[in-house]
Parts: structure tokens; sequence; C-alpha cells
């Protein structure tokens, strides 16, 4: 299988937020700012990079039936180790996640590529699923970032853009977050068809 | 390589391995993050105490940690004590807390020796986005509800403008002005019972603070909100 | 009091999927029937509060005692997902009526972010074990609420007519945006009971 397909499949044609409507709970949260969105994205895409391999290289020897509790355990090592590396080297980071970089370990996302992908394939074909659909992630989620912080905050990447006065609040609350995915979403289900 | 078949030696030797593993692992990365985790904490500190202190050099001369009962409720603060580097007493960081909007709002707040405030910063909290997360710059110098300078005084408490006082409240705001201004007014009384000593630098041991003392500090400082 | 307080906070103020974003997936996914989203309200509200359970003590009693808390993230997926399975094996056995009724959901369970999420936030929020069921418990109310308003809110879509672009999981989201916004209304009912209650 060509590399290149593989890694383009997972930015556009499977793009996780915007096509497979997976990882909800962090894509909604997270994105208050460009930057928090695309921390979220580029921490998610690390810990499915590493789970990839590290599963398409332990399929063999994994039994099916044990199959899932090994995969959740890979996934959680690797989520920890995530997490303390965060915590000592980019401490900031670890704040503004918060809960949801120990919740990774839950995005189905990367269970789901784990099944779908990792264990059918070898490691190198693994390595460049994680980084396509990783790097989907994290630009939808960087994306929506964007809107939601220039809508709200009048800003891009903490860079002043508009005057307070014309901030729209809504879009860096909760409501904003399901409302711009929502016009997102159909924009996209438009770009889909034509 | 053929799978491994589901046999039950099968599944608790690759179950005990990779728990094994992973266990390994983590503890080993565990290990050698350990320092450098506690070495940003104690950076983040340090580089708090400085700004809110206005001073790049400066030598922090003790870390006094006191329990405070304020209205039924305990409180903890650690005074931060500093000095320049010649030795003379600066004033202190104080650490307070106190309950937000969302959630725990801590603050890191300088005094100098006359009690002058010298500047804050928010090292935790779950204010709203927008709103009350706004308080970080809110009450610094530039921001419109400035408290950079103010004489503090424990009979006459910080109070945000709709409560009668003279403290513009964050748009939209007034409950996580009201914490921030109630952690400031708190953080200012603990510094206050240190009893420091300004021309010295060197303080006292710390009063046995007493029922009715506290009550009565209590009542000053605004927890009537 | 303190009680009543977490109880309001966390199915109003706080609801864990209107304003937290935890358990997206089935608010999302399982809320096309009322009948459907109260099942699994049922599933999550039952093992939300048993994982808090067993996860508290799990953290007090091992990893505290042994400085492991480092395995958090990890002993607590595992201690979730072999509870899932065991509730679905003793369920079976024990009562195949609710088995039948719930018995579905079950499996979804463990890749729903509010167990997890609930059952770390009991132990960062330093709960005692009697508020950390009342917070848990009123969690999956808070989330069963959520779920059957939202339920009806979609059965009503049904009916419409609804824009070509829009439709599927588009009007989905803004439905949610307006209901979450609905939510916000009750924002500082929780500081308002402080005052009431005299804890502030």
């Amino acid at each position: 299988m060509n590399y290149i397909k593989i890694l383009l499949n997972g930015i556009i044609k499977e793009n996780p937020t915007f096509v497979l409507l997976l990882g909800m709970c962090p894509t909604l949260a997270t994105t208050t700012s460009a930057q928090n969105g695309m921390s979220m994205g580029l921490a998610t895409m690390f810990v499915l990079i590493c789970s990839n391999i590290a599963i398409s290289l332990i399929k063999s020897i994994t039994p099916d039936k044990v199959r899932i509790p090994v995969f959740i355990v890979v996934i959680a090592s690797f989520v920890t180790i995530l997490q303390m590396c965060l915590k000592a080297y980019l401490p900031e980071v670890n704040k503004s996640l918060g809960l949801f970089i120990p919740l990774i370990v839950v995005n189905c996302i990367i269970l789901g590529r784990a099944e779908a992908f990792a264990c059918k394939n070898n490691s190198v074909a693994s390595l460049f699923d994680g980084l396509g659909i990783g790097l989907g992630f994290t630009v939808s989620l960087t994306f929506l970032g964007i809107v939601r912080e220039v809508l709200g905050a009048g800003s891009v990447f903490g860079v002043v853009l508009l005057p307070e006065t014309y901030n729209i609040l809504l879009f860096i609350l909760p409501p904003g977050a399901f409302i711009t995915l929502g016009f997102l979403i159909a924009i996209v289900n438009k770009l889909k068809k034509a | 390589m053929k799978k491994l078949e589901s046999s039950l030696t099968n599944m608790i030797i690759v179950l005990v391995t990779v728990a094994v593993v992973s266990g390994g692992l983590l503890a080993w990365v565990n290990n050698a993050t350990e320092t450098p985790i506690k070495e940003q904490d104690e950076l983040a500190l340090a580089n708090g105490i400085k700004s809110v202190m206005g001073v790049e050099n400066l030598t922090v001369t003790a870390n006094d940690e006191l329990k405070k009962n304020i209205g039924g409720k305990d409180y903890t603060f650690v005074v931060h004590k500093t000095s320049d580097s010649d030795g003379n007493f600066l004033g202190a960081a104080v650490e307070s807390t106190t309950m937000g909007f969302g959630g725990d709002l801590k603050v890191l707040v300088g005094f100098d020796g006359e009690g002058n405030l010298l500047g804050y910063t928010i090292l935790q909290h779950a204010e709203t986005p927008g709103l009350g997360a706004k308080a970080d710059k809110w009450f610094q110098k530039d921001g419109k509800g400035n408290i950079i300078g103010r004489r503090m005084d424990a009979s006459k408490p910080l109070v945000v403008s709709k409560d009668g006082g003279d403290v513009d409240a964050i748009t939209a705001s007034t409950i996580t002005t009201r914490a921030f201004l109630k952690a400031v007014n708190q953080a200012y009384a603990a510094y206050a019972d240190q009893d420091v000593d300004a021309a010295s630098g060197a303080s006292k041991q710390v009063k046995d603070i007493t029922g009715d003392d506290l009550q009565d500090r209590a009542a000053k400082c605004g927890t009537e909100e | 009091m303190e009680y009543i307080l977490i109880f309001i906070s966390a199915i109003f103020v706080n609801n864990i999927v209107l304003s937290q974003f935890l358990g997206i997936c089935p608010f999302l996914g399982v809320s096309k029937k009322v009948d459907t989203a109260l099942g699994m309200s049922a599933a999550v509200a039952f093992v939300l509060t048993l994982a808090t359970i067993v996860t508290f003590l799990v953290q007090k009693l091992v990893l505290d005692v042994f400085g492991l808390q480092y395995l958090q993230t990890i002993t607590f997926i595992l201690v979730i997902a072999s509870l899932v399975q065991m509730v679905e094996i003793v369920l079976k056995k024990v009562s195949p009526a609710l088995y039948q009724a719930l018995g579905i959901f079950l499996p979804l369970i463990t890749t729903n972010c509010a167990v997890l999420g609930v059952a770390i936030l009991v132990i960062q929020k330093d709960y005692n074990m009697l508020e950390g069921i009342v917070y848990a418990l009123s969690t999956a109310i808070g989330f069963g609420l959520a779920m059957t308003v939202f339920a009806g809110m979609r059965e009503q879509l049904e009916m419409v007519n609804i824009p070509k672009g829009m439709r599927g999981m588009a009007i989905v989201l803004v439905s949610a945006g307006l209901l979450s916004l609905a939510f916000m209304g009750f924002s500082g009912v929780d500081g308002g009971l402080k005052q009431i209650f005299g804890l502030e």
C-alpha cells in the first residue's frame, strides 16, 4: 500500500472529526482557543502514533481474546508517559488541557485505529496511519479553535485581530463549541457533495 | 509468525508480560521526570514571586505556611518573605485561596513592608474563559480594575463597586471579582499576622493566633459578602 | 448541606455533558429515542457509581499507600473495563430482564469518558467517600437528564424539514448547543445556594 495514500486518507477521507465524528469530547472541550486545540491534537497524535506502532509490533503474540485489555494497557501507558513528560517540560500545556490528557485513554479514535488498522498492518504502515489520522485530528481541532477564538475572543493564537467590543463571547463558552462544530460539519457536507 | 492461540496459559502469560513491561516502563519514566516536575513547580513559584514583588533580584528568606479559620472555614496561606540582594527586607508574596465561580481560585499577592500591594498573579483558577478568566489582567496596572499600588488596611478591605467599594468588577463576573478581592484581603490579613519588622527584615516568631483575634479579623476582611 | 450543593451543582450548573464535555459520544450516539436514552442513562448511572467507589478505594488503599499515583490512569481504566465486563456477566445470570434492557449499552460504557473522568475528578477534588458517591450519582442523574431532554428534542427534529446541508450530525450539534445554552441559565445557582446555606 502506498504510504502517502494512507497519510492523506487520515487527513481528508477519514478525517476523525468532520467525517468519522470520533473523539468528540476533547474536540468540543479543548478548542476554546487555537493553541489549546492544537496542543490537544498533537498530544493525541503522539499517543496514536506510539500505540499504533506498539500494537502492530505485538499483534502476532497477542491472543485474540485478550486483545482489548492488552491494547488498553498499551494506550494507557503511553498516555501516562505523555502526562508525565508534559508536567515536566510543558507545564502550561498540561495545565490548560487538564483532565483531558488522561482522558486520551478513552478517546475512541485511538482504540478504533488499533482495532481497524494497527492489528492488521505492519508497523511502518501503522506509523503512517497514526500520523495521518493524528494530523487530521490536529488540523480539525486547530481550525475549530481558530474559528472559536476569532469569533469569541477576537484573536488567533493570542494575536488580537478585533477590538473587544466585537467579541461574541458565546463562542468560547460551552454552547459555542456545539454550534460552531455543527455549522462546520454542515459546510464540510456541502463541500463533499460539490 | 502465526497468531498465538487463545489458550488460558497464553492469555495469562501475555497479559502479565504486557502489564510488567508497561509498569516497568512507567516506573522508569516516573523516576526520570520526578526531578524536572519538581523543578518546574519551584521555578513557576519563584517566577511568580519575582513578578508580584516587581523585583528581579531577590532572595526568599522564609516560606511560612499558616492555617487560619475564618468564619468557620479553614484557609491555608503560604507567606514567602523576600529580601533584596543586600539583605534588605522587601515584603512578602502571599499565596491565598478562595472559592471562585467555577472552583478554587488561588492567587499570589505581593506586599511591601508598609502594606502596599505590589502585584498579583493567578496561580490556579477554574473560571469561565472570556469572563472570570480575565482576572489575570483585569486588576493589573493597565487593567480596568487596577488595584496595584493600593495601600492595604485591615479595616478598609478592597470591595467591588457593586457592594459599595471602589474596585471595578470584571464585566459580567461579579462573583469572580468578589472571590478574587476576598483572596487578596485575606492574603493581606495573613501577612499582617506575621507581624513583620519592616526595617530590619527580621521576622518575629509567628504569633499564636487566638480564636477571638480571628473572629475580629474575619469581620474586618469583608467575608460577609 | 454540602451534599445538596454537590447534587444541584453536578446536575444543573456543571452538567457533565453540556458544560464539562464528558460523555459526548453516547450523548450524540444513542439519543435518537427517549427509550434508549433512558436505558443508556440507567446503565451509566449504575456503572459510574460503582466505578467511582471501586476506583476511590483503589486510589486510597493501594496507589496512595505504595506511592504509585503515577499508575492512576492505567489502573482506573483497567478497573472500569473489568467492572463493566463483570456487571455484564453478573447481570446476565442474575436478572435476564434487566440484562435485556441494559445489556447492549454496557460495552459502550468502557469508552465513555464520563466514567473515567468522574473517577479522576473525585480524586482531584479531594472528596471523601460519601461526597464522592453523591457526586458520582448526581453526575449520572445530570447525564440522564441531558440525554433524555435531548432525545425528546431529537424526536421532534425527525418531523421537521431541515435544510439539506444541516441534516444529520450538523443539526444535532446545533440543537445540543441550544440545550447547553439553556443550561447556562443555571450558572451562579450554586453560588446563591452557598449563601443561603451559609457555607460562604
